[in-house]
């Protein structure tokens, strides 16, 4: 791997954990390394909160280990070296934001200060509010406030944008960033596939309990060679068809679709047979269409 | 720079734990589904069949019967309903779970609702000591006091163990209508509501089946009432029933995780 020598934060290696006979994951390595941002993918079912339970001491592994620093995720020296955002944590109603944030900050040996923490959360005008009280984004961004506040060396953060508006998602993405430039690992599992373009250094895409796929956005994103071309065009259609690098075409309105692996090849000829060619677009797939490919193969 | 910046950092395990006590109090405190009726219906009870409808009959008298009974009744809501409501409630919605992630020292999260449990106890114990000795009448030896008071506060240990079964067993909505139904014949078939000797003999045959009979033996014999039994035989029922519903909960908490 490319950044050899430094530990990883988190690691799974080779654990298999079954509910009953259904096998929730069958083999997994996965690491997390300090400064990065790894983006866990995969269907609903894949095995994405097994891993993260895993990982967090929640449930045991029937095979392989789970560590944390190189740690059990059982010590408690390694886990307040962690910080955790889940995916439903339904805070008892009647606490006020302050307390369960004062409660959360005692487990930690450094943790940050009140003002700033509330503020990097945006929950500095909630803290005298009882968390019954709050909307579902307000409590997600208490709920990220109880992740940070501990200044975390590793972040699980379990789908933390669901419910936010835009501009409490960029001022979490950006809180993120900067938590990432500062060393820290953070492990994002999202169902959106564009917050994971934006933020994940390493994306791997898990599926009935594998990783199918690992590597940087880029890199996912290239295992789909397909390209998208549309133009308006006088050749007919089932010319273009013939042609030996398109894999498809389709009419779409006035437009055609083609799909094809040389997106160069097939525009070279689309140019040179029509001068009177127009509105050429030429699209690469992005992440969301490389992980319905991924995910499909492994079906 | 001096020493204290110099020392590394690190949490204090009294503070976690007075906060996280602090915040079971509060929480439950602030829900007045579980505040009122705990807090309210041990002295409006006392008022009504202690002082305003009260019966004497030779040994009996009823502001120091049911001045403990009561006691005994009031204590092992807390312990019932603060546990077994809550606990399910935190499964239920994933803050157990968050919680266990969480850098948490184990033991906190049991210890704090004790904490709760005993507190409210003391509470109760409080208004109904106050209702007693002014419009009740009743004077006893601070002797009596103290022992009703350690009686009343261990004493929701057995009910905290069978609240947390029953917290790690059936979800939040269903939580209070199955303790209600285990409280409230309870609380009359152990004599907490009248003197078991009015009530049927078999009532009064299976009476030691129950925690909250063997705890109102205790307290009735702190306050000089007639009693039933040793004090070691309730005191054994009652840790049996502790331990045994301890050993159950503790399987489920495991199963679950």
């Amino acid at each position: 791997m490319q950044i050899s020598g430094s530990d990883p934060s988190a690691r799974l290696a080779a654990v298999r954990k079954s509910y009953g006979k259904v096998a929730a994951l069958d083999g997994v390595d996965l690491d997390v390394r300090p400064g990065e941002l790894l983006a866990l993918l995969g269907p609903n079912g894949a095995g994405k909160s097994t891993a993260v339970g895993l990982l967090l001491g929640l449930a045991e592994p029937d095979g392989g280990e789970a560590s944390l620093f190189g740690e059990s995720p059982h010590s408690l020296d390694a886990r307040r070296r962690v910080g955790v955002m889940l995916q439903s944590a339904g805070m008892p109603d009647t606490l006020k934001v302050g307390e369960l944030l004062a409660q959360t900050r005692s487990y930690y040996p450094n943790p940050l200060d009140v003002d700033e923490c509330a503020a990097t959360a945006g929950i500095a005008d909630l803290l005298a509010r009882r968390y019954g009280k709050l909307s579902g984004g307000q409590q997600r961004r208490v709920q990220f406030a109880l992740a940070i506040c501990g200044r975390p060396k590793l972040l699980f953060l379990d789908e933390p944008t669901v419910g936010l508006d835009i501009e409490a998602r960029q001022s979490m993405w950006s809180t993120m960033r900067s938590l990432v430039a500062g060393g820290c690992a953070i492990l994002l599992t999202t169902h959106y596939l564009e917050e994971a373009e934006a933020l994940a250094d390493r994306v791997a895409v898990l599926a009935r309990g594998r990783i199918v796929a690992e590597g940087s956005v880029r890199q996912i994103r290239a295992r789909v060679a397909q390209r998208r071309i549309r133009c308006v065009s006088d050749i007919p259609l089932e010319t273009i068809g013939a042609w030996p690098d398109v894999r498809s075409i389709c009419r779409d309105g006035d437009r055609f679709e083609i799909v094809t692996d040389s997106a160069e090849t097939v525009v070279r000829q689309l140019l040179r047979d029509d001068a009177r060619l127009s509105e050429l677009e030429v699209q690469r797939a992005g992440l969301a269409e490389a992980f319905v490919e991924i995910t499909q193969e492994a079906a | 720079m001096n020493a204290i910046a110099q020392a590394l950092p690190r949490v204090s395990l009294p503070r976690i734990y007075a906060l996280e006590s602090k915040h079971e109090f509060l929480r439950l405190l602030r829900a007045p589904a579980f505040a009122v009726p705990t807090l309210m219906f041990p002295p409006m009870f006392y008022l009504l069949f202690a002082v305003l409808f009260a019966g004497n009959r030779g040994d009996y008298h009823a502001n120091v019967y049911l001045l403990a009974t009561y006691g005994v009744f009031g204590v092992m809501a807390p312990g019932l309903f603060g546990f077994g409501v809550s606990v399910a409630l935190d499964r239920e919605r994933g803050w157990l779970k968050l919680k266990s992630a969480q850098p948490m020292p184990p033991g906190a999260y049991l210890a704090s609702k004790l904490a709760m449990a005993m507190l409210f106890a003391a509470i109760i114990f409080t208004l109904l000591a106050v209702l007693a000795t002014t419009i009740g009448g009743v004077r006893l030896p601070a002797a009596s006091w103290a022992t009703l008071l350690a009686v009343e506060i261990f004493g929701v240990l057995p009910f905290c163990a069978i609240g947390l079964s029953i917290g790690t067993t059936v979800n939040g909505q269903a939580a209070p209508a199955v303790i209600n139904l285990i409280y409230l014949p309870m609380s009359f078939l152990s004599g907490l509501w009248m003197p078991l000797s009015i009530l049927p003999a078999a009532v009064h045959g299976i009476a030691p089946l129950w925690p909250a009979y063997h705890l109102g033996q205790l307290a009735l014999a702190a306050v000089g009432q007639g009693t039933e039994g040793s004090a070691l035989q309730h005191v054994v029922a009652l840790l049996g029933v502790t331990v045994a519903f301890l050993f159950f909960a503790r399987r489920r908490l495991a199963r679950n995780a």
